[in-house]
């Protein structure tokens, strides 16, 4: 099966273990990986701070990128696939811009939601021995409605352990460009994530949106906490 | 009070409210109170999503329905021996207000919680004719008694207080000597007020929902305030938002079972009170005269627009209790009556945007309001249309405007798009040491502020896959060439 990357700007640009740790895994499951290379970002921080008429000619730039062929598109990240999946909307004024994007849309996988919906696969010869927290993203639980399919694909991780914390499903803090534009609150809401995440000391914390962990991985960081943060694909590609 | 409650600017605001330290602990414990209690009678009652569903539909069809309606009601009312004024601004609500109080030569006012009467300035407006109000729910009490401290949430107007402070405010302002048991507390503020209720010319309360068919003003309250106020005072004032109505009470059980699971977790509150007109001949008690004051206060103009959603909303102030902003930064740092999510909507929707511009960013976008909405308000989308709105109109820093045109402008064009990223990556490498760069400006301190950058993976994305893929194809030539020799 062949399928389309989604490398999304921040693992292109500062977290690419991650993307390559997701090739390697879409490798493993027998898929040939195709990278468009005329993708961009998805306009988030941009659509996200109202400047929607503007972010325009790049959404429809990302959806030309993409139609370069009729297979899945496959990204790590839930808050970029829900943005992608929110175009059509943006650009209903436009109804063939719009059935552009639709079609797109329905074509793009969160990378779990990909491997245990489309796939059906969740057991992946992975193994990483001690305790984590997983944090549940607010893109992925509550716009793309995935919630169980990271569970399932960590439950087969051999010697993982995972903790529940309190608020376990409460945003981290970061919301794009509200971790600079609001610092003060979305610093208040990532310390008392880790709060949380402290009380059970866990060896990983294991996401599947790199900007949660980039933002919460910087506070464990500033705290000197030994907490390795891993993205998803990184624990499926362990042995 | 009217809809602001602080000439500070926002920064300003968070700043204070989030080094006071009670305060959060009082939210974060209450919120997580509500929260969960809501989660569990709405699992308690069983087919939350269809509850919810049937929510959303009633409140949408009264909107679509609004004159209709609204003339239905007036008519009842009146048939019923009332009076209905129709207030297209807060100054007309208050004038109408005035006139009443006027006629009436009414020396004391007791009112019951509603938000309205505080969008609409009425207290102020009260005192300036040389009456005395008194607040008798005990939430706004507590605020009255201190120096008119605005409220900090919908529901639980006193949230921000936890009970020694209460005590403390009763000790200074009105002479308790108890102990800080909120049960003590209670029957001291009892007995306090009660000479109120009997000495009130007039009773002034808010409306949950009216009932169109039967001219019915619905009342729902925990402390029974409300039956005072409505029953001892011989003229009772209701005064609601235009949009606040149900068809039949049918659809008033719906949304009355609703709002109470989703404002504090229970099938039902204290008092439900369904009032219908004034006392009539054959009755003993209630008021002789009663007045429904409609007030629209800009809410045709949201009616219209594509903020329509925003006027179900039934005032439950579930949104409050589950945001994680509002957890950190408290109610009174929006700056307005009404806070949390539906506050960040609504507030620059009634009051504009000059006031009320930070609000709808005040939000991470989590989703977690439009999770539990029982009306299914779609509250983080609305905020992202203020931002549109703000946005396109120019009301955003100019600095802002100038980085989403460039960064839009770079990002629409693969090439250029292309390059910045390997640009970017090689940037992100030489310069961020453990989780620092080695200047600190702008969007880069608010986040360094509390906490570190990512430690970068070496070479952008793009430039090692296609590296591989012509290692891949070279190897694959090799092979083949092989082959042929």
């Amino acid at each position: 099966m062949k399928v389309n990357f989604f490398v999304t700007c921040l693992c292109d640009t500062v977290k690419a273990n991650v993307a390559k740790r997701t090739v390697a895994l879409l490798e493993q499951l027998g898929c040939e990986v195709i990278f468009p290379e005329a993708q961009s970002c998805c306009g988030q921080p941009s659509i996200n701070s109202g400047y929607v008429e503007s972010s325009k000619p790049a959404m429809k730039s990302f959806i030309r990128a993409f139609e370069c062929n009729d297979y899945p598109i496959v990204t790590p990240a839930g808050s970029c696939a829900a943005m992608v999946k929110a175009y059509p909307e943006y650009l209903r004024n436009e109804p063939e811009w719009a059935s552009r994007a639709q079609a797109v849309a329905d074509r793009l996988f969160e990378l779990t939601q990909f491997v245990v919906r489309e796939l059906g696969v969740v057991q992946l010869g992975a193994k990483l021995v001690g305790t984590a927290v997983y944090h549940p993203s607010c893109s992925l639980i509550r716009k793309l409605g995935v919630r169980d399919e990271p569970l399932s694909l960590l439950a087969e991780v051999e010697g993982l352990t995972l903790l529940p914390i309190d608020n376990q499903e409460t945003c981290c803090g970061f919301g794009g460009t509200f971790s600079v534009k609001m610092g003060e609150i979305s610093g208040e809401m990532v310390k008392e994530k880790v709060r949380h995440m402290s009380e059970v000391t866990p060896d990983y914390l294991i996401g599947a949106d790199i900007s949660c962990l980039m933002n919460i991985g910087g506070r464990l960081h500033r705290e000197g906490k030994a907490i390795k943060v891993m993205h998803i694909a990184e624990v499926l590609a362990s042995r | 009070m009217s809809m602001k409650t602080s000439h500070a600017t926002f920064k300003e605001r968070i700043d204070i409210q989030m080094q006071d330290d009670y305060m959060r602990q009082s939210v974060a414990n209450a919120q997580e109170r509500m929260f969960t209690n809501r989660a569990k009678a709405a699992e308690a009652l069983g087919n939350w999503e269809q509850w919810r569903e049937m929510g959303k539909e009633i409140r949408q069809h009264v909107l679509e329905n609004l004159d209709y309606y609204l003339e239905q009601l007036s008519d009842k009312v009146v048939e019923n021996g009332g009076n209905v004024f129709f207030a297209s601004t807060a100054e007309e609500a208050r004038g109408y207000i005035e006139g009443v109080l006027k006629e009436k030569k009414a020396k004391k006012i007791v009112k019951s919680k509603s938000m309205v009467t505080e969008e609409i300035d009425l207290n102020k407006a009260i005192i300036g004719l040389g009456c005395e109000v008194i607040e008798t729910d005990l939430g706004e009490y507590i605020l009255q008694v201190d120096d008119c401290d605005p409220p900090s949430h919908i529901v639980v107007p006193a949230l921000h207080k936890n009970r020694t402070q209460i005590r403390d405010i009763f000790k200074e302002k009105v002479g308790y000597q108890g102990t800080n048991d909120p049960e003590e507390m209670t029957r001291f503020v009892r007995q306090h007020i009660r000479h109120d209720f009997l000495e009130a010319d007039i009773g002034i309360t808010g409306c949950n929902f009216a009932v169109a068919e039967t001219g019915t003003v619905s009342l729902v309250t925990n402390e029974g305030n409300a039956r005072l106020a409505t029953s001892l005072p011989k003229t009772h004032i209701a005064v609601m938002g235009m949009e606040r109505l149900v068809p039949t009470f049918e659809e008033l059980d719906i949304v009355v079972s609703l709002l109470c699971r989703s404002a504090v977790g229970l099938p039902l509150t204290g008092y439900v009170t369904a009032l219908t007109g004034p006392r009539e001949s054959d009755q003993c008690d209630g008021p002789e005269e009663f007045h429904l004051v409609i007030v629209d206060n800009g809410r045709s103009a949201i009616l219209g627009s594509e903020f329509k959603d925003i006027l179900r909303c039934i005032r439950c102030a579930a949104c409050v209790n589950t945001c994680p902003a509002y957890r950190h930064i408290g109610g009174q740092s929006y700056g307005s009556i009404y806070s949390g999510p539906v506050g960040a909507v609504l507030s620059p929707l009634l009051g504009g945007y000059e006031d009320f511009k930070e609000l709808p960013y005040a939000c991470s976008l989590c989703q977690s309001c439009n999770d539990v909405c029982p009306v299914k308000i779609p509250l983080s989308d609305l905020l992202l249309k203020h931002r549109r709105v703000m946005a396109e109109s120019k009301l955003t820093p100019l600095g802002e405007r100038a980085a989403a045109g460039f960064f839009n402008f770079v990002n629409a064009r693969p090439a250029l798009w292309g390059k910045t990223v390997k640009a970017g990556a090689k940037v992100a490498n030489a310069t961020i040491k453990d989780g620092k760069m080695p200047f600190n400006v702008g969007p880069l301190k608010d986040w360094t502020d509390s906490r570190d950058l990512p430690q970068p993976d070496g070479e952008s994305f793009r430039s090692w896959f296609k590296n591989r893929q012509q290692t891949k194809g070279d190897q694959q030539k090799n092979e083949a060439g092989d082959h042929h020799d």
